[in-house]
């Protein structure tokens, strides 16, 4: 139906199919801007219940319109630009924040066909764009003209990179195993249950025969680095180092206020987001149901959802129970443990992959 | 129509930012001018269908490199009196690089205009970007290739060599020492006499 109907107006002329995409997207952003509404309040709720407090409850039943409260008052308070900021990267700096946030979702395949661009270079598509989010902190601390901010994008960039380079390699290995850049080639390697997921891989009559099963231990433990090198590349707790508020107060968003702060906020969720997807994709089967028998008739994107919801649970419980690490042991396991082991398995990956695998 | 007004737009904004890169006072807004001539030259890449060269500029580039840049920018203390100073007298050999740049790139053209350019050949076609380039780089230009990495390598080792210094007097951490203490070796157990105190 949707097919028919795009391939109807890029008949008809491009700028109507452009017209038809641009509508797309807007839907797109919007559905994904509420439903982030309510990501922030579990995030806050979990937060909550793990200390034993109640959290959010006032604002609607159950507080869950606390987000759309919060949303009012950013917007409605005043914008104060310090006089000694550069203003014009001052306020370019959350805008870039968010616009990339939103620009690798592009290539994000929610269920079979629902994807607003399948590229062939998918992975490489978003490894990119999430190489540019940092660029939104820097310009932010720098622009601010003050010293915390500026500490806090200090560490951030060289914290983003770090970790940017081992989330590189494991990806690689995903990669590898499926013979394909392309994150729907990616999610359809992995049909069948939850045994043929990246990160369970224990099933002994699947590609590479019970010799497969070496591959487990493997990539469980690549899923296990890509979920903490992930919360380092968003800045969570425990690696929030960049807005550490014992030693930063709020890092490089000290000097901003209003509308600007929430654009950043915003856009640090949907990168948290982003990730808990591209976990989904990578390592947990994307749509694909755990049992493949007698689930039919849930729709794939149920699936989908569910498993990023997990996955965003586990980031707020990481929040709630790791306390912060100190700037140097981040240092140190970014280039001294996970570089090393992700080269490794890299290396032991591909061996597989070249010595037993026939279709690849 | 719609590539080539992409085509158009994409190279104006390429060579405005380049040009901008040169002219902007502060070099942090140079970098980020550079940076805009980065991602402007990967539209044009993705247009002429190399997209895997496209997203690796992006990554490469605007994602580590001009970080890099901006990091450095931004720590030094740039003076732009002191700069705008030396301008003058930096004009000649300036001007002489320009110089032979323009003339490379034109004789370049000139050549190619000409037909004399030999063309890297493609074994197979319809096969995806990254193929086509594994295609190639792994077997016509391996031994190139690998000695370009060595070539990184070895800079890589000599910036390390260049700043590592074995200081006396400065504790540093070691991670493996921490981790093996235990109750034994961490605590010690003193009884104190009153008003002695610990010696």
């Amino acid at each position: 139906m949707t097919m028919s109907l795009i391939q109807f107006w890029s008949d008809l002329s491009p700028l109507a199919w452009f017209g038809l995409k641009f509508a797309q997207v807007a839907a797109f952003v919007l559905i994904l801007s509420v439903l982030l509404a309510f990501l922030i309040l579990m995030d806050r709720k979990v937060w909550a219940a793990v200390q034993m407090r109640r959290g959010p409850n006032v604002v609607g039943p159950f507080g869950l319109l606390q987000s759309f409260a919060d949303l009012l008052k950013f917007v409605f308070k005043e914008i104060i630009i310090p006089s000694g900021s550069d203003k014009g990267l001052f306020i370019l700096a959350p805008i870039i924040t968010l616009v990339m946030a939103f620009l690798a979702w592009a290539v994000v395949p929610i269920a079979p066909g629902w994807v607003m661009s399948d590229v062939n270079v998918g992975v490489l598509y978003v490894l990119a764009i999430s190489s540019l989010g940092v660029y939104g902190i820097i310009i932010g601390g720098w622009a601010s003209n003050s010293k915390y901010p500026f500490m806090g994008a200090l560490r951030s960039a060289a914290q983003m990179i770090s970790y940017e380079v081992s989330i590189g390699f494991i990806i690689l290995t995903v990669i590898f195993l499926s013979g394909s850049m392309n994150l729907t080639a990616i999610v359809d390697t992995q049909a069948g249950g939850f045994f043929n997921w990246n990160m369970f891989r224990i099933n002994p009559v699947g590609e590479y025969g019970p010799l497969g099963l070496l591959l487990f231990p493997i990539m469980f433990y690549m899923g296990v680095m890509f979920f903490i090198s992930a919360l380092a590349e968003t800045n969570r707790p425990p690696f929030d180092l960049p807005e550490a508020e014992s030693e930063l107060v709020a890092g490089f968003m000290v000097e901003y206020s209003s509308t600007p702060y929430l654009l950043f906020m915003f856009g640090e969720y949907l990168n948290m987001t982003l990730m808990c997807a591209m976990f989904t994709i990578l390592f947990l089967g994307g749509w694909h149901a755990p049992i493949d028998i007698g689930v039919q008739f849930i729709p794939p994107v149920f699936w989908f959802i569910l498993k990023c919801l997990f996955m965003f649970f586990m980031f707020a419980m990481v929040k709630a129970i790791v306390p912060r690490y100190r700037y140097d042991q981040l240092m140190r396991l970014g280039w001294k443990v996970f570089l090393p082991t992700s080269l490794a398995a890299v290396v032991i990956v591909s061996t597989f992959v070249v010595f037993l695998g026939g279709s690849a | 129509m719609l590539t080539v007004i992409s085509f158009y737009l994409l190279a104006f904004v390429a060579v405005a930012a380049a040009f901008m890169v040169v002219a902007a006072r502060n070099p942090v807004h140079s970098v980020m001018y550079l940076i805009l001539t980065f991602f402007s030259a990967a539209g044009l890449f993705i247009l002429m269908g190399a997209e895997f060269l496209a997203l690796l500029l992006v990554m490469v580039y605007v994602g580590a490199v001009a970080v890099l840049f901006l990091f450095v920018v931004m720590m030094l203390d740039v003076d732009f009196v002191e700069m705008k100073q030396g301008f003058l007298s930096y004009l000649p050999i300036g001007a002489l690089v320009a110089i032979v740049l323009l003339l490379e790139m034109l004789m370049v053209g000139a050549a190619y205009v000409a037909g004399e350019t030999k063309t890297v050949v493609v074994r197979e076609t319809g096969v995806s970007n990254l193929e086509a380039f594994g295609q190639v780089l792994y077997t016509d230009y391996a031994g190139i290739f690998e000695a370009a990495g060595f070539v990184l390598l070895v800079a890589m080792i000599g910036a390390i060599v260049l700043t590592l210094r074995d200081r006396d007097g400065v504790r540093k951490q070691d991670a493996t020492a921490q981790m093996a203490r235990t109750k034994e070796t961490g605590m010690e157990m003193v009884d104190i006499e009153p008003g002695q105190g610990i010696g």
